[in-house]
């Protein structure tokens, strides 16, 4: 980390100048996010500019309250910035009615939460299916083709087995299921590793970057995870509100 | 989406089943109490629901109850009888009397004299022994509660001589009452046999059983009996009326049931409504991440909806059949029960407080979830 000294002050690493791609499918423009709070305002992202492209593994690393989580939730289109436009695969998603923002969720990404955030009381398949019976899918095709994407994933054989009969790995790759069952073309995963052993987290990683980039999706993965970081195309590092680094893999010293 | 509400609900068994039993219980509870009060109530009204062949009461004017009122001169008899639109009228004794049993023990009892020709006044259900018994001399019917708290059965009370008033009276049938508010044995015979069981006072007659004429409404003729003879006339249901009034008037049960049945509405509330409240809320980490991936407000609102639906309508039947069953043993195992029943109102009052509740509760758990915002699952 760059760190230098003026007027006593310690000032972070500057924000780099943002790569524009003109195939990006994901396009973020001066996201601003501030909280309020009871005096004042607490901004956690201050302008930020970032293009992401399908087919890439794309990295957003950073310390805590670097404000990645709030930069992926702007992303995936479940917290409205201050200010700023986000388009993702040329929709203006914040100028998106509520209501058809929600279908927009629902209709092009997919989310896989670092606590899996499975119903407990669905099977694998049907946990896999959720998405596609919030659609309006009949039940038991639904459910069929939750078994199918877990087939991919390689757990097709757990499908009738409840989350708390699955291992941490697998109740993730169930997660990821559901993140692809409905084919959409933005996956968003908070620290899909967090909670395995090295093993399991790899295998997941490695699953995610198969089965999600194979069919030319955006992939954005947030992750503290170090042990991955190979495993990704591209690797933005976030400081205080803003991205200071674009890279294919991490600067020295981190 | 609601099969999935489904799922989230029975899926976690011992949840599901505490959900039930928490609306089954409460359902009981307030079934229960309301139904315990509303039949105290009504045994003020059960005197005079058991006389079904007749149009009118007449008594006299500071009469209230059939056990509250005062006695009339028989020349009132033949007054009411007068009246335009009496078809036919009968006397009525009810008094208290001491009766002397054969092993010597004194006890209180009700004496009813019913007509001597028809024997109007007397229940229709005899359950041991003939109506016509009663023109036997020295005939007394006993009510089938009375008999066994009198005697170990009401085998034992049968031909049993019992002394009132220094007179002989036998015991020769026995007839299918509900006991009245004050729960006292009760002795039916003729009216000229309890002429001489009722210590004697000037005035013995209690009431004037009227019959209106064909195509005459009771409510005209006990105008036209109060204002022709001065004396108090009501209809068999104003005068059912009358005694559970009388009952809420003058005793302490509205209160103290009252009371009662508004502590069972509160720990049903509690029940219910922190079990369901603690169910939306202990779910709302999934409803989150269902808000995340793009399920909708109206859809969460759906699925709590269904789910209180479900546990509400299972609950609340089971608690409702519970109750109905143990009034219905309650009644047949315990005599001063007897009698006893659920009116179909009062399912249908807890139905809607059941709902009320869980409507309450539901749509507080679900305040939480609709406010929660989905970006919440990331943190």
């Amino acid at each position: 980390m760059i760190e230098t000294v003026s007027d006593g002050e310690i000032a972070r690493a500057p924000p780099i100048a943002p790569r524009y791609f003109d195939n990006a499918v994901i396009s973020i423009r001066q996201i601003v996010k501030e909280f309020p709070l009871a005096d004042a305002a607490n901004r956690v992202l201050h302008g930020i500019d970032a293009d992401i492209r399908a087919g890439e593994l794309t990295f957003l690393v950073g310390e805590s309250g670097s404000g990645k989580t709030t930069l992926i939730s702007i992303i995936a289109g479940i917290l409205f910035p201050t200010t700023g436009s986000v388009r993702v695969f040329d929709t203006d998603i914040y100028a998106l009615t509520d209501g058809e923002l929600v279908r927009f969720r629902l209709a092009n990404i997919g989310f896989v939460f670092q606590q899996y955030n499975l119903l407990p009381t669905l099977t694998a398949a049907e946990n896999a299916a959720v998405p596609l019976i919030a659609a309006g899918v009949e039940r038991y095709q639904a459910v069929e083709r939750g078994r199918e994407i877990l087939g991919k994933l390689n757990i097709r054989d757990q499908s009738d087995k409840f989350p708390r009969q699955l291992s941490g790995g697998q109740q993730q790759r169930v997660a990821i299921a559901r993140a692809l069952v409905h084919q959409p073309r933005l996956i968003v995963c908070d620290e899909p590793t967090a909670a395995l052993d090295a093993a399991s987290g790899r295998r997941v990683m490695d699953l995610l970057r198969e089965v999600a980039l194979s069919e030319d999706r955006a992939v954005i993965i947030v992750t503290h995870d170090n042990r991955v970081f190979d495993l990704a195309d591209r690797i933005l590092v976030m400081e205080d509100g803003r991205i200071i680094d674009d890279a294919t893999e991490l600067p020295d010293g981190r | 989406m609601g099969w999935i509400a489904i799922r989230m609900l029975t899926g976690d068994r011992i949840k599901f089943i505490g959900l039930l039993f928490g609306v089954a219980f409460s359902t009981l509870l307030i079934n229960q109490q309301l139904t315990i009060f509303v039949n105290l109530l009504m045994r003020g009204a059960s005197a005079a629901n058991e006389i079904t062949t007749i149009d009118i009461w007449v008594m006299d004017p500071v009469g209230r109850t059939t056990d509250v009122t005062v006695p009339l001169a028989s020349t009132n008899l033949e007054r009411v009888r007068g009246v335009e639109g009496v078809a036919w009228a009968v006397p009525l004794i009810r008094s208290s009397a001491t009766v002397r049993t054969p092993e010597g023990d004194l006890e209180g009892v009700q004496v009813i004299g019913v007509d001597d020709a028809t024997l109007i006044g007397l229940p229709q259900n005899v359950l041991i022994g003939e109506r016509d018994d009663l023109f036997n001399p020295d005939t007394v019917f006993i009510d089938d509660v009375g008999s066994r708290r009198m005697f170990k059965s009401t085998e034992h009370a049968l031909g049993t001589r019992l002394e009132l008033n220094d007179q002989r009276a036998i015991i020769s049938g026995i007839v299918d009452v509900n006991p009245t508010f004050t729960s006292t044995v009760v002795l039916y015979t003729r009216y000229s046999n309890a002429l001489n069981y009722v210590p004697g006072t000037r005035n013995r007659m209690s009431f004037v059983l009227v019959k209106a004429d064909v195509g005459i409404s009771p409510e005209t003729l006990t105008d036209r009996i109060q204002n022709s003879t001065g004396l108090k006339a009501r209809t068999r249901q104003q005068f059912a009326n009358d005694g559970v009034d009388f009952i809420i008037e003058n005793t302490g049960i509205p209160i103290n049931f009252g009371i009662t049945v508004v502590l069972g509405f509160v720990v049903g509330v509690a029940i219910v409504g922190l079990t369901f409240n603690l169910f939306v809320r202990d779910n709302i980490k999934q409803f989150g991440a269902l808000k995340a991936i793009g399920v909708t407000n109206k859809k969460i609102r759906d699925m709590v909806a269904t789910q209180a639906a479900l546990v509400g309508f299972v609950g609340y039947a089971q608690g409702t059949l519970l109750s109905i069953l143990f009034v219905w043993g309650a009644a047949a195992g315990f005599d001063t029960l007897k009698g006893f029943y659920t009116p179909w109102q009062i399912p249908l009052i807890t139905a809607v407080v059941v709902m009320l509740m869980i409507f309450v509760t539901g749509r507080l758990g679900l305040r939480s979830v609709l406010k929660m915002e989905p970006a919440e699952v990331f943190r």
